[in-house]
């Protein structure tokens, strides 16, 4: 009897993969479980690009449906969760260009800076500097510090070093290449660093 | 190693634990580049360990609820 047998050696298959066939039989719970698995990061990516509340959480809402809809179009060749964050970046921008009245925005864009590129202030920081300032604090600083960022550097930041993607994936969420990938980030963590400085650097004086 | 040549090696170096040797030398003499290095790494842990963006209660519901919806309309 002819069947398809998984070719001994080949790559373990992504759990996702089964999830994907279930809701493409009917199983809507199998959907749900993916909606649980990664609805989180899609919020997360969508207010990095939006930084509105709203919106973000309309993109999550909008992104799942949209790829349950369009699930049919959905390819084995790329990762499910890879295929979301395109769906919900292409949201987000929609959102974005909303609010800023039709203005184009892109996560392509060139952003024409150097701030980042050479590091300025060198100043070291305190051991444990997180520990000068309550969570509330500190998330009203980390909030502000990425926000300061173009969009494009935000949400590579967010899934390379937030949510762990590789490069490659990172690059084919955002439809952008794995040079352009590489380089925002680098901009990305060295205008962090350099801007969490004012609050974390070392104070003569302070700790012994 | 000029510390440009060493900033444009940053992003291997972030992850890994051991650097290589030419990458050790030029850490040994450099202070600012040593900074840089740490400092870089720090700020991925940081944002790492706190969730700035907190899902807002009740959006999971809201969420379900579309997606019965948008079945119920034929899937």
């Amino acid at each position: 009897m002819a069947t398809i047998q998984p070719i001994a050696g080949t790559t373990e298959q992504h759990p996702d993969v089964a999830l994907v066939e279930r809701v493409r039989g009917g199983d809507v719970s199998a959907y749900d479980e993916l909606v649980r698995k990664y609805e989180r990061q899609i919020f997360r990516i969508s207010q990095h690009i939006t930084q509105n509340r709203e919106d973000a959480e309309d993109v999550v809402q909008d992104a799942f449906l949209k790829a349950y809809e369009k699930l049919d179009q959905f390819q084995g060749n790329s990762k499910f969760y890879t295929w979301l964050v395109r769906i919900a970046v292409n949201e987000s921008l929609m959102r974005l260009r909303r609010r800023r009245t039709g203005k184009m925005v892109s996560i392509d864009e060139d952003v024409a800076t150097e701030e980042g590129s050479v590091p300025r202030d060198l100043a070291d920081w305190a051991p444990d500097p997180e520990q000068n300032y309550s969570r509330a604090e500190l998330n009203r600083i980390l909030r502000k510090t990425i926000k300061g960022l173009p969009p494009g550097f935000r949400v590579v930041f967010e899934l390379r070093d937030v949510q762990g993607l590789s490069t490659e994936d990172t690059a084919e969420a955002l439809g952008l290449s794995v040079p352009a990938v590489k380089s925002r980030l680098l901009r990305a963590r060295l205008q962090l660093r350099e801007r969490l400085t004012r609050y974390f650097r070392r104070r003569k004086g302070v700790e012994k | 190693m000029t510390c440009t040549e060493f900033l444009a090696l940053l992003d291997d170096m972030i992850d890994s634990t051991e650097l290589r040797a030419d990458l050790k030398d030029h850490l040994k003499c450099c202070e600012h580049c040593e900074v840089t290095l740490n400092t870089t790494r720090k700020t991925i842990e940081i944002y790492r360990s706190h969730q700035i963006y907190e899902m807002p209660a009740g959006l999971r519901e809201r969420l379900h609820a579309a997606i019965m919806a948008r079945c119920k309309k034929g899937c």
